[in-house]
């Protein structure tokens, strides 16, 4: 206690930054740094979780990238992100900006698109589920019965169960992006709208050179997280295809889940932590090219 | 985007923008807001679905009828008749709540730390657990078992919470908020003899509670809705979470559909009812967090 009174000030302020600093700095380095670090570790190793760990060099990618599973998922993973991230912003951006011009009801409209985020991706997996289930149980294919359209076969079908499991991760995610573009819709200063008005431009001229280009930082910020949840996909893939994890010939498999089987059901722990470093290469690299790209059109 | 800005957009949130505001009722105002709502009806839909289902007997699933002809609670006596959607319920509640005090707590402290003192290696810290936002949950997750399998973590709650005990958007979002408290207070407090930890608690604590509640609803939301790291470090049904409990439970009932909707709609509900109650914080949480982070 004498040594800390006889501190100047500044000396006291360090001592107190490192004693608020120390709980979390530990905290840091062991559950976030020292795993990151294991896992490229395990990457160049066997391990079934029990027996002991075996160096293996790079056996673990070469396996990796000679896996025709490995592709299938691979391409499914972008499919994901090349489709969920262009429909879903497209129309959240057509919900906002209609949405930002309605005064009457305005908060309970916004209410009704934002409810669906609130909600758990498993039990909306299994909703979901239960609607794409064939006539007599499902309600999609009732509705299409009942209105003389054939069925559709949705998760059964090799060709459309990919994008069924997308659909609620799409509708689940609508109502986050289009809060968050209204009030990039906000941030836009009234004076640029005037300046229109007075020159007497047209809306779409408004839209293309006033509100889309200052609207850039929102829209960087939502296709750059929008895409890191695709790429991430799992709750909803593992809760709607837990008869057929995958879904027929693996059509609906993203990296996540065959992750989780390698380490999990598989206990294939080595094999596993090399697609966790494959797939943290990807989103680094994603998230990479967009800024950048984003960053050029200016 | 600076601190104002964000405060006028959040404010003026709920309504629409100022230029919507011209009296004339347009044909092409009445058709703008005809589909949009249209729309918003079509997006709650399969809630509306997944409740009214929950409300039937199992022979008339395949109705399309909204209201039952013959509504019953059948379905939640017996999903709730063994207690363990209770036990889930409670489980999912003590995990989310003390990750997101923690959280909350943490990310705020080390955030003012960063924000508001002057020492060497502070870039260096804020840089290093800025970074760790780039790494995502799978890649850490093998390790966290393995670790969880050493300590003896597995099926506890403290198995479920230690990885979110602190967070690196939350410690950045706080940062960002700490710069709009004026230094003059915390100066002022330390000439009344407050110490450090007063001055953080009751000076520049209270000052920041709108980015502390916001902060809070997005920790919470994440926590109860978790799925992926519960399922992996908890195999005793007693101790699921209930996105892992309505799993195994629906995974069980295989075709007994309206069960597996009482489930959903029980995981759904709590949430519904928050959201209707808080939903003007609700948003402006999303705002504040979306656009700070």
């Amino acid at each position: 206690m004498n040594l800390y009174r006889r501190l100047s000030i500044k000396q006291k302020q360090v001592v107190w930054a490192w004693a608020f600093l120390a709980l979390p700095v530990l905290f840091y380095v062991v559950i976030r740094f020292y795993p990151t670090f294991g896992s490229v570790l395990l990457s160049f190793q066997e391990w079934n979780l029990l027996g002991s760990r075996t160096w293996i060099g790079l056996d673990n990618y070469t396996l990796l990238f000679n896996d025709p599973v490995f592709w299938k998922v691979f391409n499914n993973t972008f499919i994901y992100l090349l489709l969920g991230t262009p429909v879903s912003l497209l129309i959240s951006f057509i919900i906002a900006y209609n949405l930002d011009k309605v005064n009457f009801l305005h908060a309970t409209i916004r209410a009704l698109y934002f409810i669906p985020f609130m909600t758990s991706a498993v039990a909306m997996a299994w909703l979901w589920r239960w609607f794409y289930q064939p006539v007599p149980v499902g309600l999609f294919n009732n509705f299409l019965s009942s209105a003389g359209i054939p069925q559709l076969p949705f998760l059964k079908s090799t060709f459309s169960a990919l994008p069924s499991v997308l659909a609620p991760a799409i509708w689940a995610g609508l109502g986050f992006q289009i809060i968050i573009f209204m009030a990039g819709l906000r941030a836009i200063p009234q004076s640029y709208y005037e300046a229109a008005q007075i020159d007497g431009v047209g809306p779409w001229t408004v839209l293309k050179e006033i509100t889309i280009p200052l609207l850039k930082p929102t829209i960087v910020f939502l296709v750059v997280f929008s895409s890191i949840g695709f790429l991430r996909i799992f709750d909803h893939v593992f809760n709607m295809t837990t008869n057929d994890p995958g879904g027929p010939l693996n059509s609906t498999k993203p990296m996540v889940l065959m992750i989780y089987d390698t380490a999990f059901n598989a206990f294939d722990m080595g094999y596993a932590a090399a697609q966790t470093v494959v797939l943290f290469t990807i989103l680094l690299l994603v998230s990479l090219l967009q800024l950048w790209i984003m960053r050029e059109r200016t | 985007m600076s601190q104002t800005e964000i405060k006028a957009s959040s404010a003026t949130l709920d309504r629409a923008a100022p230029y919507a505001f011209k009296k004339t009722m347009k044909p092409s105002t009445i058709i703008r807001w005809t589909l949009l709502f249209m729309g918003g009806i079509l997006m709650i839909m399969p809630i509306v679905y997944l409740l009214s289902t929950s409300f039937k007997w199992s022979h008339e699933i395949y109705n399309l009828q909204i209201i039952p002809d013959e509504p019953t609670l059948d379905n939640y006596s017996f999903v709730l008749e063994d207690g363990r959607f209770y036990n889930w319920f409670f489980n999912s509640l003590i995990v989310a709540v003390s990750t997101t005090v923690s959280a909350v707590i943490f990310d705020s402290l080390v955030g003012y730390t960063l924000c508001k003192f002057k020492f060497k290696g502070k870039t260096f810290v804020f840089i290093a657990i800025l970074s760790t936002l780039m790494i995502p949950t799978e890649m850490l997750i093998i390790p966290w078992y393995t670790m969880a399998v050493e300590f003896g973590w597995i099926n506890s709650y403290w198995g479920i919470m230690f990885p979110g005990m602190m967070t690196a958007f939350g410690t950045f979002l706080m940062k960002q908020f700490f710069e709009s408290v004026p230094d003059e207070f915390l100066e002022a407090a330390r000439i009344d003899g407050l110490n450090e930890f007063q001055i953080w608690w009751s000076v520049a604590m209270p000052m920041v509670t709108p980015a502390l509640s916001a902060l809070a609803i997005f920790i919470f939301l994440g926590n109860w809705t978790a799925f992926i790291w519960p399922l992996i470090v908890t195999n005793d049904p007693q101790l699921y979470t209930l996105p892992v409990g309505l799993t195994t439970f629906s995974v069980e009932q295989s075709v007994e559909w309206e069960l597996i909707m009482t489930g959903a709609a029980l995981a759904t509900i709590p949430t519904l009812i928050v959201f209707l109650v808080f939903q003007r914080y609700i948003i402006r949480g999303v705002v504040m967090t979306g656009l700070k982070g």
